[in-house]
């Protein structure tokens, strides 16, 4: 992929984890392990794929994002205010009484947020009815929602995928964020979700298997889910909970806790390096 | 298929969502609450063949809490129509209305009680008859009963109003402030649980407001069976000869 592009989307992930890092850290709680591990499916998704505008969040032909893993909030929250949709100093208000940024996401609190999310399996039955509104009206916005791995142990998630399938969305996407780790421990161990690229083409889906870190994997994923004719698309990506704060991966008890005062200072200096060195590439 | 609705609704489109109360409230309560209710996004909920008036399918589809559930979200509207031509007019007021709306509807085929010079407004209870005694609210299906019932206790020289009740939520809280300052004592009609229902908020206003004896005849907290729909409103008492019945209560209570 484009070199220049890469190194943009490299900065950009590194300010959705300190967006992360921050939020939960003022906040005293939140989910910051399942937030870090799909900074770059967000970056990507917003600096690289999808057409929307701060200045204009509700134009109505723009594209659609469904957090469906609504916990990770702290990373769409991250994502539009560096995209410009609320300043960046308002992560540091996460979950506060007085603030707009709720524990989960609310599309009538925050600009940009397109769906309320928060209770799993969830999110990707509104997605699909975004997907099936776009068809009606023949409007060619498209529809991109980001589940769980723990997620899709939900029954709805797969009537919903029943669904998509049924009424060939295929201007859906949805990524698994298959960072194989839920709260209470891996998800083989709580209630095994595997094998979930069977499962999705099961269903009906076209589906890719990528590296959810990799910028190049998430552009081919995309392109090939554009290509794709009648079908909507699951992007299984394998990623790392608590990706790139090195104490936080692949530790599920970062799934709910937030960074205390000590650890949110070397989270954030570890961030920080990472950024400079990126800069300086 | 209420998580698609909501997504559809996000698009900008006025969604129906149809299945049985059983299963467009009971089953779908939490997609309701987060993915409607929560947004508050312009669904509306066609819920058919609520009360026990399913009649011969038994229990599992009588569902008798949907008033109760649909009560507790914050911004649902709730409308009960008691026959076609209120069906009709809710159906299009729901579709004017800006946000979500739970209509409840029953399997019965039901007498038609109003012409087309009927009005229905949201949130405006209407007395169907006047009266002095005692007011039956009643909504839905037993609103016939209740006419019928007012008539049973004019027979017995009681002079009843009757008041159809066909917005749940918001309560018309002025008709019922009238209703107990006129008769001082109410009864409620309902094909639902007493618990929850429109029974409940009857007396929620009339508690904080005028408190005068509030009697509730409905499902008496108990699941429903199967029969023919008829034979089970007799059984559960929410015919004429019930409705008379806490009438009566109703009427020795305020003494």
């Amino acid at each position: 992929m484009n070199a220049a592009l890469e190194k943009e989307l490299k900065i950009k992930a590194l300010h959705i984890r300190k967006g992360v890092i921050e939020g939960t850290y003022h906040a005293k709680s939140g989910h910051p392990g399942g937030s870090l591990s799909i900074a770059e499916i967000m970056a990507y998704l917003y600096f690289a794929a999808m057409q929307v505008d701060p200045a204009n969040p509700k134009n109505e032909n723009r594209d659609r994002f469904v957090l469906s893993k609504g916990h990770a909030a702290p990373a769409l929250y991250a994502t539009l205010a560096e995209k410009g949709f609320f300043p960046v100093e308002e992560l540091k208000t996460l979950r506060k009484s007085d603030a707009r940024l709720q524990g989960h996401p609310n599309m009538n609190y925050i600009p940009g947020v397109d769906m309320s999310t928060g209770s799993l399996g969830q999110g990707i039955s509104a997605a699909a009815g975004m997907a099936l509104g776009a068809k009606l009206s023949g409007k060619d916005y498209r529809v991109y929602a980001v589940l769980g791995d723990g997620e899709i142990e939900e029954g709805q998630v797969w009537e919903a995928a029943m669904f998509a399938a049924a009424k060939h969305l295929d201007n859906l996407v949805a990524f698994v964020d298959n960072n194989n780790l839920q709260i209470d421990g891996t998800v083989a161990e709580v209630n095994s979700p595997y094998p979930i690229p069977e499962k999705f083409a099961a269903f009906g889906w076209n589906v890719v298997e990528i590296d959810g870190h990799s910028y190049a994997q998430i552009e081919a994923a995309l392109e090939n889910a554009k290509a794709c004719k009648d079908k909507p698309t699951a992007i299984i990506a394998t990623t790392v909970k608590g990706k790139g704060v090195s104490f936080m991966e692949d530790k599920v008890n970062w799934h709910g806790v937030a960074p205390k005062q000590e650890e949110y200072t070397a989270a954030m200096a570890e961030l920080d390096k990472a950024l400079a060195e990126v800069e300086a590439e | 298929m209420m998580g698609v609705a909501a997504g559809l609704a996000s698009a900008g489109y006025t969604v129906f969502a149809s299945s049985f109360a059983m299963f467009a409230a009971g089953r779908a309560f939490e997609q309701v609450r987060n993915s409607i209710g929560y947004p508050h996004l312009n669904v509306k909920i066609g819920a058919t063949h609520a009360g026990i008036s399913v009649g011969e399918d038994g229990a599992s589809h009588q569902c008798c809490e949907d008033i109760a559930l649909m009560r507790s979200i914050p911004g649902m509207v709730i409308f009960n129509p008691a026959d076609a031509t209120e069906a009709r007019q809710c159906v299009l007021a729901a579709a004017a209305h800006d946000g979500p709306v739970y209509m409840r509807f029953g399997r019965l085929a039901v007498p038609v009680l109003f012409d087309d010079s009927y009005k229905f407004e949201i949130g405006k209870g209407v007395y169907l008859k006047e009266g002095a005694d005692v007011t039956i609210i009643a909504t839905g299906l037993p609103v016939g009963a209740a006419l019928e019932a007012a008539q049973a206790l004019a027979n017995e020289g009681i002079s009843a109003a009757v008041v159809n009740m066909a917005t749940i939520k918001p309560i018309d809280r002025e008709i019922i402030v009238d209703a107990a300052k006129k008769t001082s004592c109410i009864v409620t009609a309902e094909e639902h649980n007493i618990i929850g229902g429109l029974g409940s908020a009857v007396a929620e206003v009339v508690c904080e407001t005028v408190p005068v004896p509030v009697v509730r005849c409905g499902v008496e907290d108990v699941f429903g069976k199967s029969g023919p729909a008829l034979e089970l409103l007799d059984i559960f008492g929410l015919n004429a000869a019930g409705i008379t019945a806490k009438a009566k209560i109703a009427l020795a209570l305020k003494k």
